[in-house]
């Protein structure tokens, strides 16, 4: 027998520490009392991310969200919600504080902090299964496409939601494949962008995992309205289920029909084929993204001539990110008018971001743009782990800058983010707090960008490496304040010069950080100092004899070894064996090794 | 199934969309979706699948159960999640769902028709296809 009522305590941090304990404890010795028991079930549940409002009390199925709930109100919200079968109105979330409307669970601000285009199936239907898709208006795009449409009015629609590249750059859509479209020749490309390469970012393998239909549906879409009848999708092949997958949807959209010869008898063919790359990171450049498919080395090209007029074999090619082609049915489907009805002036429709780093609830989310920074973070991320402070977030990966506390309230679009030094990217996110050193993770990237740099242009073959050595060096407390110039200096010349966006970004996180942490990086050239205890060659480990009790717990630890004493005495550590790599300070359970 | 013309295809949408709204396939009338992306499985999400499975089987649930895989939902901190969807309950997502909670989720929410403590999250956001 089913409860007729379900009461949901937010159980998270935040709402424990404001009684949600008390809370849940009171609502059941009330249902008791009340002789209601049978009837509804008391649920302790995770972190419903409104910690500010909480404690936060939601009562299903009628869906009733009750903030700032006291023990005290056990006893209503059970006498009206359970007895009598009514909401207890001054508990319910209200969208003003000064409002009387009441607004139910779907309509509150917070829950639209989400909106979800791009993945609206993922995570709901079964992404092996093409009829779960089809349901779900899955080819209905294409059916307008293939039967009510000309490529002109496709191009028209793409255009008019005003949707742009969601791999970076945002290029407009519309413009690049009405470009393709007037291309003189017959035989054009479509090719679908899934090198998905930055640290921290998984938004394309996760929508092509959990909705892999909606990137074919999209790219047939494409090659109608450009001309094209071949479709590539270059993915990276450290990615085995999304690949494994697409090959499951490029095999049932072919037997049915929705692929191949002659789609759905409407005498447009169009063929999907994937080609894997072995993950090189330039190879998400479009130019050298083509030259890999074309089975050459993966280097890029000068542009112009720009892919849409001199693309994959010289053919005329169109080649869109992933997240991009996963918006295109949607524009068709519900129109242009609604999806530029979501968003900023400029930037319409919503932005997938992989929300990782030091934040409590890491995901996969999607936001209608221009959500602030700080609604991201504190609201949908539910704030820094472990209550430490905000220090910044990294935005764009390797081509990225941070982006720090006085600015999380800038409205997110392609635009503020650059004016602000970083850039949209492609949608990672890295939330980074106190114990994160600027000069540490400007190192990080370009040591990346070392790595990844294809090493056919001089100034990101030769810029990637000087600049890493000087910022090595600084981080081991060799630098001198000359170093910050000829940084900057190196910096803007490979933003000039460099033949990709690979080299012409690559100095970001460096010249971001240098501009909003200039005092870090001095105080490991001048102070030999590094706050966060992350470079190494500045940190020093000690044991204080006052606490330490001889334990010996360090000494067992110590991997080199170098901790010394005996049993119960106070233990010393030989500075100039240790390695640093802080098991001491992790082991000590009295707080006697000191980092500094 | 052989290829379609564009007549079989809204006719097959139309008969598939009645399946997912009713939320009754083969008979099943008890869904139960593990989230099964990358991310997921790298938290255990294909263990989690078999051990409800053995579990529904120990109860006897076969016949009524449906046991499906979706893609992320994008709850990265609290993987693997599962939804569960039983009739005359509200459907529900649950977070931080190792193999070792499967006897719980069936005993207890399958069998019991009760809602497990301390694992319950809410879906990220609205269906766009709903309105």
């Amino acid at each position: 027998m089913a409860y007729k009522n379900y009461i949901l305590v937010c159980g998270g941090t935040g709402c424990e520490s404001s009684k949600s304990e008390d809370i849940y404890r009171d609502l059941i010795k009330e249902a008791e009392l009340q002789g209601v028991k049978n009837e509804v079930q008391v649920v302790k549940t995770g972190c419903f991310g409104f910690c500010e409002r909480g404690p936060i009390v939601k009562v299903l199925p009628s869906e009733s969200f009750y903030v700032g709930v006291t023990p005290q109100d056990a006893k209503e919200i059970i006498a009206e919600q359970v007895v009598k079968g009514r909401e207890v109105k001054r508990l319910l979330y209200k969208k003003d504080q000064n409002a009387t409307n009441t607004v139910r669970v779907q309509d509150i601000d917070f829950y639209q902090k989400q909106f979800r285009v791009v993945l609206r199936n993922c995570g709901v239907i079964n992404p092996e299964n093409i009829e779960e898709y089809i349901a779900r208006d899955g080819y209905k795009a294409l059916e307008k496409a293939l039967f009510e449409m000309t490529p002109e009015q496709i191009i028209a629609e793409v255009k008019a939601s005003g949707l742009r590249g969601r791999g970076g750059a945002g290029f407009p859509t519309g413009v690049k494949w009405e470009s393709a479209r007037g291309a003189p020749g017959d035989v054009k490309y479509i090719v679908c962008n899934a090198d998905e390469g930055d640290p921290g970012a998984y938004m394309d393998r996760s929508t092509i995992e959990g909705d892999p239909h909606s990137i074919l549906e999209a790219m047939i879409i494409a090659g109608k309205a450009v001309g094209a009848h071949q479709g590539y999708i270059y993915i990276r092949a450290e990615y085995p289920l999304a690949i494994e997958r697409l090959n499951v949807a490029i095999a049932q959209a072919r037997e049915m029909g929705l692929m191949g010869k002659d789609i759905l008898g409407s005498g447009f063919d169009f063929d999907v084929e994937l080609r894997l790359g072995a993950g090189a990171f330039v190879c998400g450049e479009e130019t050298a993204l083509l030259r890999s498919i074309e089975g050459n080395r993966g280097m890029p090209t000068p542009k112009p001539p720009f892919p849409a007029f001199k693309g994959l074999w010289d053919k005329p090619t169109v080649i869109n990110n992933v997240e991009t082609l996963a918006n295109v049915p949607v524009v068709l489907t519900r129109g242009a008018q609604w999806f530029s009805s979501i968003g900023t002036e400029k930037s319409k429709g919503t932005k997938v971001f992989a929300l990782t780093g030091k934040i409590n609830n890491s995901g996969l989310i999607e936001v209608p743009m221009g959500t602030t920074l700080r609604e991201i973070i504190f609201d949908i991320g539910g704030g820094i782990k472990g209550g430490k402070k905000f220090k910044g977030v990294q935005t764009g990966g390797p081509s990225g800058g941070i982006i720090v506390e006085k600015d999380l309230d800038t409205p997110i679009s392609y635009e503020s983010l650059v004016a602000l030094g970083s850039m949209m990217g492609s949608g990672g996110m890295i939330v980074m707090d106190e114990d994160d050193c600027m000069v540490d993770v400007s190192k990080f990237y370009m040591g990346f960008c070392v790595d990844e740099s294809c090493g056919k242009c001089a100034p990101c073959r030769i810029g990637t490496s000087q600049m890493y050595s000087i910022l090595d060096k600084i981080s081991k407390g060799n630098g001198v304040e000359s170093d910050l110039d000829d940084l900057e200096r190196i910096g803007k010349a490979m933003t000039k010069a460099s033949l990709c966006a690979l080299g012409g970004s690559a100095a970001n996180p460096t010249m971001a950080t240098i501009k909003h942490f200039r005092e870090e990086y001095l105080e490991h050239i001048r102070n030999h100092k590094c706050r966060a205890g992350k470079c190494k060659d500045l940190v020093v480990y000690e044991i204080n004899p006052e606490k330490c009790i001889g334990c010996g717990l360090c000494a067992r630890k110590c991997p080199v070894p170098c901790i010394a004493g005996e049993k119960k005495q106070p233990h010393v550590i030989d500075k100039a064996r240790c390695i640093k790599c802080g098991e001491c300070f992790k082991a000590c359970k009295f707080g006697a090794v000191i980092k500094r | 199934m052989a290829k379609m013309t564009l007549d079989e295809l809204r006719a097959l949408r139309e008969a598939k969309r009645k399946d997912l709204e009713k939320r009754d396939v083969e008979g099943k009338d008890i869904q139960i979706i593990v989230g099964m992306g990358t991310c997921g499985i790298a938290a255990g999400a294909k263990q989690t699948f078999d051990a409800i499975v053995d579990q529904v089987q120990k109860k006897g649930l076969e016949g009524q159960v449906l046991i499906r895989q979706t893609g992320c939902m994008g709850l990265c901190y609290v993987e693997p999640t599962v939804e569960v969807l039983v009739p005359g309950m509200p459907p529900v997502i649950y977070g931080k769902m190792t193999a070792d909670t499967a006897e719980e989720l069936v005993e207890k929410h399958l069998v019991g028709h009760q809602l497990l403590d301390n694992h319950i999250l809410d879906r990220p956001a609205a269906d766009i296809l709903k309105n």
